[in-house]
């Protein structure tokens, strides 16, 4: 080992570096607790599309009674037993289904299965450090998590069903057994595994800020990093923050369930008697559930906005425009995220001047998100862009983005809030900017990074054929849903028929669903070809896509510690694509600037 | 034997597409295509920018017609004044946004199309523009800023405390419907509490209280057209909502924490079956916060008369106590104390209405 180099990180770097020899690992240790954040990254990757489809699949299953209200129910007795009653869907348990299809998709899916994944593998392999600060703790953050999953997955197999009281569980519905069904064991099981859930987001959220803060390689200073980065560190920092606010309110909640405390309960007359709880406030729980809930929304959309930009900057072969500003509204959107809360409660009875307060704050907050869709714009601008099928997701998240973001100004607004508030409008809204937004920006994440992870490429045309059919039928589901919204139609209906009010649009709600269906069938092709592809896909190179940062810089197939060798110095910002002057189209991150001196800009000339 | 013949063709299907599957790999290995970087082929290049272009053209043409097409559906008959207001707000915030939606969406899928990769050519190297970015910050900012003022304004009209002449209606949400009260004569709702309920004295009303004598619990909420209606909204159970989706009204029912919202209605239920030409029309209160089972059956009718047909239901009704005299018996020995108790409020009462 060099002895000349007397810099700190080498140092700890060279200590890795034997550690690496011991190449003793025996299966478990390699493939089932372990400690390497590529694998780990993995875990949580597989956890995730697993969750995905379950989540996906009780979509299906209310879509279907939302569809055809009227029909019988009795081929899907095999897979739902005695939730189906004389041939009908029974009504608390598609209550059931929608509190589990959001639960699902907003915590096991986009934030564990999205941070969790990409958090994990690019953080050490983009900022050139061997592996996350604590490669236990991180073990851990995935195996609490599996167990949270395991929790979960049981409470959908009790005999009274899975929470019910929809995903942000007010109570006093979540909170009383007598109210309903779902609000019995169900109910216990989902505050117990989603305790654990924060546990495990803690646990990895520390980690992904000591790593980005700590073990950058040389010379990648904060404002070198790829905005993947950027987007990963600073949804950490919101996980860190908002989600011991969640922890306490579940913790509040199961007190008021299990011990007689009345922090969320007063005056309650149910199942023929008067509760002696009083002086609690069923308002405070969603203050405190919505501190959470909505930076829980940004922690979901972040990642995607760093997964996008990377991938944007990469196949336009451009840099992205505006990194500064870019890196200026990911920070404007954190600060903004925790003071915007109540806007999800304009019509709980809060004081209407708090009402304003939060009408304002939330309308300032599109002005950074606008900010970035028109640098994504700009990035694409005279490009020579590759539609890999990364590239398409990436494509198709920013026209997602934009057509979900529009009308979060609507219903920021107070005054507009008071008819589209819990209807179909909102259901839209979310579902594009956030849904499906962020799982274009998960797709686009595991068609890039995929031969990183597994040496190995996705095939292009599935993956083309595969971005059509989600892309086609995002929109013909949620399109039509506003529509719906506009109209009124309250969300969580098990079904309209009994207003005359929303007596129309069944046509409508029958298109839905059948493009539901279409989309989710079009997942399939996705799980074929990341299966077929981990086992028989085409073999990759080191650097596919001819990116920039330094993931890139590794062998084909990084073992464990990532580099073989030294970790890469950087020298340059990871944007440096179609730099006039260089001969290739791209200069990666560890190139100094002595070897590019025909591209360097005047300023960059004193680096030579 | 059919759901063997159905499995099996699904099966047939699958091994069908992935057959096409190897052999359109095994076609571009020939080609060489896959020789070259990802994105770069022609022919893939080229199908995926046109079909963004289609999609913008077809899906903009399919979005443009299926919404004129719904227009009448989606827009419920308004009858209410603040309604008026707010839906007038809300289409002008769609227009603003419209225009926005067309211009990115298109800059978006024309910029995909028109800059799709051609081997002989490289991309412009334009890392950021200042001006540019603070043009692009400033310009969204102002136009939040006027929604903002627009909304607040709308927002702080229709949360302002309501006239004093306005009628009051007690609505009280409970699994799985709504019940309402009025307060009679007196214009005064009765003391209620939970611990009170009962199976007939549904709402826990303290028939000690004076002010409870003349309330009465119609099974239908009336009110008058053109008059300020203020709803005082409460739940006996769970969090419900109140939603009268045709005076764009909606507040929650919250169990301990007592709610209102005011509105003018403007049309009266035959004003409405007049306009929509149906003769059944009804306007319907709705929940709108899961509560249970029910939420979606949680319906209530109300009514809007005549000033004159309102004044005539209102002589009609008999307080509750009249119907239901059993109730008294609970509350008979503690009354003495409580009448007078009850008779001083009430003068109070009177003396603050001869001011206003």
């Amino acid at each position: 080992m060099s002895s000349t180099d007397i810099h700190i990180d080498h140092d700890i770097h060279h200590a890795h570096d034997e550690h690496d020899h011991h190449l003793d690992q025996n299966f478990f240790e390699k493939y089932i607790f372990s400690q390497d954040h590529k694998t780990i990254a993995k875990q949580y990757l597989f956890s995730g599309i697993f969750w995905a489809f379950i989540g996906g699949f009780l979509s299906i299953l209310f879509r279907l009674q939302l569809g055809w209200p009227e029909a019988t129910f009795t081929f899907l007795e095999p897979i739902l037993g005695g939730w189906i009653e004389n041939g009908k869907l029974n009504p608390e348990f598609y209550l059931a289904l929608v509190t589990m299809h959001g639960t699902i998709m907003v915590f096991f899916v986009l934030t564990a299965g999205l941070s969790g994944t990409f958090s994990n593998f690019l953080i050490p392999l983009q900022v050139g450090a061997r592996d996350m600060a604590s490669g236990f703790m991180n073990m851990l953050s995935y195996w609490i998590f599996f167990l949270a999953s395991v929790i979960l997955f049981t409470s959908l197999f009790l005999e009274t069903g899975p929470a019910s009281g929809g995903w942000t569980v007010y109570p006093p519905l979540s909170a009383l057994p007598q109210a309903m069904e779902g609000s019995k064991g169900g109910m216990t099981l989902w505050l117990i595994s989603m305790a654990l859930f924060i546990v495990s987001q803690l646990l990895g959220g520390v980690n992904y800020i000591t790593t980005v803060i700590n073990l950058r390689t040389k010379g990648m200073s904060m404002t070198k990093l790829p905005l993947t980065i950027w987007a990963f560190f600073l949804t950490a920092i919101l996980g860190l923050l908002a989600f011991p606010v969640l922890f306490s309110a579940a913790l509040l909640l199961i007190f008021d369930r299990s011990f007689g405390t009345s922090f969320f309960l007063s005056d309650i007359f149910i199942a023929g008697e008067a509760l002696s709880n009083t002086g609690g406030s069923p308002i405070l729980f969603q203050h405190l559930f919505w501190f959470l809930g909505h930076p829980e929304v940004y922690i979901v959309i972040m990642p995607a906005f760093g997964i996008v930009s990377e991938v944007i900057a990469t196949n336009a072969r451009k840099p992205i425009f505006g990194y500064r500003a870019m890196i200026g509204s990911l920070i404007g959107i954190s600060l903004l995220s925790f003071v915007v809360w109540a806007h999800h409660m304009f019509v709980t009875g809060m004081n209407p001047f708090l009402g304003s307060v939060f009408m304002f704050l939330t309308l300032i907050i599109a002005v950074p998100s606008a900010v970035k869709v028109f640098n994504w714009l700009a990035t694409l601008w005279r490009g020579n862009i590759r539609f890999t099928a990364a590239m398409m997701f990436a494509v198709g998240f920013v026209s997602l983005f934009i057509s979900g973001g529009l009308t979060g100004i609507i219903l920021g607004n107070s005054a507009l809030d008071i008819q589209l508030h819990d209807t179909y409008f909102v259901v839209a809204h979310f579902h594009l900017v956030m849904g499906a937004a962020a799982f274009f920006g998960m797709f686009a994440g595991v068609y890039h990074w995929f031969p990183k992870m597994f040496g190995r490429l996705m095939d292009e045309k599935l993956g083309y054929v595969h971005f059509w059919l989600t892309f086609v039928s995002v929109y013909l589901v949620f399109m039509p849903m506003h529509y719906i919204g506009i109209a009124g139609f309250p969300r969580r209906y098990y079904a309209w028929t009994g207003f005359e009010a929303f007596s129309g649009f069944a046509d409508m709600n029958t298109f839905i669903s059948i493009s539901a269906i279409l989309g989710f069938t079009a997942q399939f092709i996705f799980l074929f070809n990341f299966v077929y592809s981990i086992i028989r896909g085409r073999k990759s190179t080191a650097n596919p896509w001819h990116s920039n940062t330094l993931e890139w810089t590794t062998p084909v197939l990084p073992g464990h510690g990532n580099w073989p060798g030294e970790i890469p110095a950087v020298y340059r910002w990871p944007y440096d694509y179609s730099k006039p002057g260089s001969v290739e189209d791209y200069i990666p991150q560890n190139i100094p600037f002595s070897q590019t001196q025909s591209s360097n800009l005047p300023q960059e000339r004193d680096f030579e | 034997m059919i759901t063997i013949a159905i499995v099996l063709s699904i099966v047939l299907l699958l091994v069908i597409l992935f057959l096409l599957f190897r052999i359109g790999t095994l076609a571009s290995i020939f080609r060489g295509s896959s020789e070259r970087a990802a994105g770069t082929t022609k022919t893939s290049n080229r199908v995926n920018g046109t079909l963004l272009l289609l999609f913008l053209f077809g899906g903009g043409a399919a979005f443009a017609w299926s919404f004129i097409a719904s227009w009448d559906e989606m827009n419920q008959p308004l009858a209410s004044v603040h309604g008026d207001w707010t839906d007038s707000l809300f289409w002008t915030t769609m227009i603003i946004i419209g225009i926005v939606f067309v211009i990115t969406q298109i800059l978006l899928f024309l910029y995909s199309y028109k800059y799709q990769h051609k081997d002989d050519k490289r991309a412009y190297y334009y890392p950021h523009n200042n001006k540019i970015e603070i043009v692009w910050t400033m310009i969204p900012a102002i136009v939040m800023a006027l929604l903002v003022f627009g909304g607040w304004q709308t927002w702080t009209k229709i949360t302002s405390a309501a006239p004093q002449e306005a009628i009051v209606v007690e609505v009280m949400g409970k699994q799985f419907n709504w019940m309402v009260r009025y307060p009679g004569p007196d214009g005064e709702l009765g003391v209620a509490k939970t611990t009170l309920i009962t199976a007939t004295n549904e709402f826990g009303v303290d028939f000690s209280d004076r002010n409870a004598m003349d309330d009465f619990m119609p099974m239908q909420i009336h009110v008058p057209k053109g008059k300020p209606v203020l709803f005082k909204i409460r739940s006996r159970d769970v969090i419900h909502s109140v939603f009268l989706p045709h005076f764009r009204v909606k507040m929650d029912a919250v169990p301990g924490m007592p709610t209102k919202f005011w509105f003018v209605p403007t049309k009266t239920t035959q004003d409405m079956r007049n306009e929509t030409g149906n003769p059944d029309f009804n306007y319907e209160l709705a929940c709108t916060e899961v509560c249970g089972r029910g939420h979606f059956a949680m319906r209530f009718i109300l009514v809007v008369d005549e000033e004159e047909e309102y004044e005539e239901w209102l002589a009609a009704q008999t307080p509750f106590v009249e119907q239901n005299p059993d109730v008294l018996a609970k509350f008979s020995t503690e009354a003495p104390e409580q009448i007078v108790l009850g008779e001083s409020t009430e003068k109070k009462a009177e003396e603050v209405k001869t001011e206003l």
